[in-house]
């Protein structure tokens, strides 16, 4: 631990031998699963807190690497620092908090909730910060700096300078990475009269295989690996339902959002699954978040590897409800969706449909291609 | 003989509503002096503002106020608030951000399931599988990531059970369609004490903790039965087969486990097993949990109805109306019942042979946070405040 704390002092910038609250972060930072850990974190916890001021900064710093377990830790000991330290007329660091908020090198949770108290201490920080964060690495900071700017492009636009506006809008659609602000921004450029791509911009996935249908009833089938699931010959339709040669569709979805209703495209089915096959060319390959939404039961695998899975029916679809971190090869990838419907009759409960896309940490599209192999004659 | 296991607790600290439905889990206070009537500008103590939505109840204990809340543009931002009970001022506020999906129906939300407190701490659980133990002053004594722990737990709809304390052992229920569990977690620590396996479907009651025979049980209940377990081993107890809400809490006393759904039925629990006394379908509700208060069984139904039955048989006394839909679960104190509405009306009816509405007061809903009760005075929230009502 002495070590460990030795190189965390360092790396967080503490004044040399200042070892106590090196230690304490390190300690907060070592919590576990299940608990593991809490006890050793009390302590250090209160061993940060009792610091006051000068150990906000290194708190922050100590987001850094540490998961999100960890960082709720840290997060309470900020605010813990920060509210005590008003209460007590003790100042607080702004200086300092600035310098850690335009840092793009700090985790980006922790430059938020540096930039949250510096707010509290100099509510003119926005306006020198946010207009240069509309492509920050932080999702939140990104989020505020987009929200500010499509402030000022409405005002343009209230103002009757269209082409200004347009412009602006356009500019910020680029850098907008929430669904719901980029949404909007879509909407306001379309009533402009400039259309954009939404698949492209949100990196969704446009050409599937789709493969059905496999037996379902009963919901039996979501733990039964078929026949996708091991191996796939496009050429050679597996056996599906109640014995019939299943059926290979390829489809590509023309919604804007990637939605790829199999009501439609396949009829509808209940107490069935259609598996979704798409194949990516990845020019470099990396880190990845594959992001999928659906009404249905879904599994779902990223090169022959199961990644996720939901046994969960109609509770609502939502764009990136499940999340799968991994990484893609360089070259060829394989991404495959199992779609489970059951057999509920209530009208709220026919939906079997799903989008999934390939986007980084912020929901930016990464750079790949559809090479899915057309389906056989 | 089944009694509220907090009830000494009760007596103890008879100003305090610690956890949800307050002492002993029944909804009961043992406040003499209660409002009947308040309004927008009449009748409250104080109000404070609240950052953000939330369905959890506030809680009260050593002269504070503890409330959950959520913000964020996906709930993501999950509070905890302390407030001085006697004049609402704001004391702390503690943040954390989840770690869990914040994906719900759109009537709940992350701030769901109510904390509950000890003379130590108060622990507050959101939807999102975080959980934290914060001490009266809001230091942090121990936090876990449910959801980084079992990272299979799964809910598109919004998980709501709220955690109760047992001694040193805070009841947990994560009935999901993935890991499903339910637990006892050390409130010294934040470590598991059990942690036991449940049926793959979502559910949102809460623990209730009674005592039987000289032991103390932890009841959960869930769409297919009703379990007791040890809550310091979670060793199983009993359980009773059958088909039961999964959004009330079962309520015990008198020698019976009272648990809804389609049909209220009442159980008589032994050390091993537990048999039906009765059960009656025109008692059964949905949402709102049942009330036990000397000898009677206080039932809010989907229709509005609130119902009076007897309860060691379930034969009906009397029905009176309370606008709906009701969410929040109904109090008893001062000899009335308080039956709040999700639109922010609360019925207040005069308990006794015959029901007598005393008065129907409006605030602004949504409210569907049960009310807590301390000191005098009814605590309400709302997604925008927190309403201390009394004098």
């Amino acid at each position: 631990m002495r070590n460990g704390a030795i190189l965390l002092a360092a790396f967080l910038g503490l004044a040399a031998g200042d070892d106590e609250l090196g230690r304490a972060l390190a300690r907060i930072r070592a919590v576990e699963r299940e608990g593991a850990g809490n006890g050793e974190a009390t302590g250090a916890w209160k061993t940060v807190v009792a610091r006051g001021p000068e150990a906000m900064l290194p708190a922050l710093a100590a987001f850094d690497g540490a998961g999100p377990r960890a960082a709720n830790w840290l997060r309470a000991a900020v605010d813990a620092i920060g509210e005590k330290a008003l209460a007590a007329k003790r100042p607080l660091d702004a200086k300092g908090l600035e310098a850690f908020v335009a840092d793009r090198g700090h985790d980006g949770a922790a430059r938020r909730l540096a930039y949250d108290w510096l707010l509290r201490l100099d509510p003119s920080a926005p306006d020198r910060l946010l207009p240069g964060m509309l492509d920050d690495p932080g999702r939140e900071l990104r989020r505020d700096a987009v929200a500010r700017a499509v402030e000022a492009a409405q005002k343009r636009l209230k103002d009757g300078d269209k082409a200004a506006a347009a412009d602006a809008f356009r500019k910020i659609f680029a850098c907008a990475r929430e669904p719901d602000q980029v949404n909007a921004i879509a909407k306001t450029l379309k009533d402009l009269g400039f259309g954009v791509d939404l698949r492209a911009h949100y990196g969704f996935i446009d050409r599937w295989l789709l493969v059905a249908s496999f037996d379902n009833v009963g919901m039996k089938g979501f733990d039964v690996a078929y026949a996708p699931e091991k191996e796939l010959d496009p050429k050679a339709p597996p056996a599906g339902k109640d014995g019939q040669p299943a059926r290979i569709v390829e489809h590509t979805t023309a919604d804007p959002h990637g939605v790829v209703d199999l009501n439609v495209v396949l009829g509808k089915e209940k107490g069935s699954i259609a598996y979704a096959l798409a194949s990516v060319e990845s020019p470099s390959g990396g880190p990845v978040e594959l992001r999928v939404a659906t009404n249905n039961a879904v599994k779902v695998f990223l090169n022959g590897e199961l990644g996720f899975f939901r046994n969960e029916y109609h509770h609502g679809m939502k764009m990136d409800q499940y999340v799968l971190r991994g990484a893609l090869r360089k070259g060829r990838n394989d991404v495959l969706l199992k779609i489970c419907q059951n057999e509920q009759k209530e009208d709220w409960a026919q939906k079997w449909s799903f989008q999934a896309r390939l986007c980084d940490g912020l929901g930016g599209a990464i750079p790949f291609k559809v090479v899915t192999e057309p389906a056989p004659k | 003989m089944i009694l509220p296991a907090l009830a000494l607790a009760t007596l103890a600290q008879a100003q305090d509503w610690p956890q949800f439905r307050g002492p002993g889990g029944r909804g009961i206070s043992a406040e003499a002096e209660l409002p009947v009537e308040w309004g927008k500008d009449k009748g409250l103590r104080w109000t404070a503002d609240l950052p953000g939505r939330g369905l959890s109840s506030p809680i009260v204990a050593g002269g504070r106020v503890f409330v959950t809340a959520c913000t964020g543009p996906s709930q993501e931002r999950l509070h905890v608030l302390a407030f001085d009970a006697k004049t609402g001022a704001e004391l702390w506020r503690r943040t954390f951000a989840a770690t869990g999906s914040t994906q719900c129906n759109n009537k709940t939300s992350m701030a769901a399931p109510t904390p509950a407190a000890d003379a130590r701490a108060v622990f507050a659980l959101f939807a999102t599988g975080d959980l934290a133990a914060l001490g009266h002053d809001g230091d942090l004594l121990w936090y876990r990531s449910l959801v980084g722990d079992y990272p299979t737990i799964g809910n598109n709809v919004g998980m709501a059970a709220s955690p109760v304390l047992a001694g040193d052992a805070l009841l947990v229920a994560m009935e999901n369609v993935g890991d499903s569990f339910v637990a006892g977690i050390d409130a010294r620590t934040g470590t598991n004490l059990w942690k036991r396996e449940r049926l793959q479907k979502i559910n949102w009651c809460t623990p209730f903790v009674a005592r039987n025979d000289g032991r103390t049980e932890a009841l959960f209940q869930s769409p297919n039965e009703i379990t007791a377990f040890d809550p310091a081993t979670g060793s199983r107890l009993w359980s009773f087969s059958g088909g039961f809400a999964t959004i009330p809490s079962p309520v015990a006393g008198d020698g019976l486990v009272l648990a809804t759904g389609g049909t209220l039925t009442a159980l008589r629990p032994g050390r091993e097993q537990a048999e039906k006394a009765w059960a009656e379908k025109a008692l059964g509700t949905a949402t709102p949990s049942p009330t036990l208060h000397e000898g009677r069984l206080y039932v809010v139904n989907s229709a509005g109805v609130v119902i009076c039955a007897d309860a060691s048989t379930g034969e009906e006394r009397w029905r009176a109306r309370s606008k709906g839909p009701h969410s929040a679960s109904p109090v008893i104190a001062a000899g009335r019942i308080y039956v709040l509405s999700d639109a922010g009306e609360t019925t207040v009816i005069k308990l006794g042979d015959e029901p007598e509405t005393l008065a129907v007061n409006v605030l602004e809903g949504p409210m569907m946070a049960s009310p807590a009760v301390s000191g005098g005075a009814l605590f309400l929230r709302s997604d925008k405040r927190l309403y201390c009502i009394g004098r």
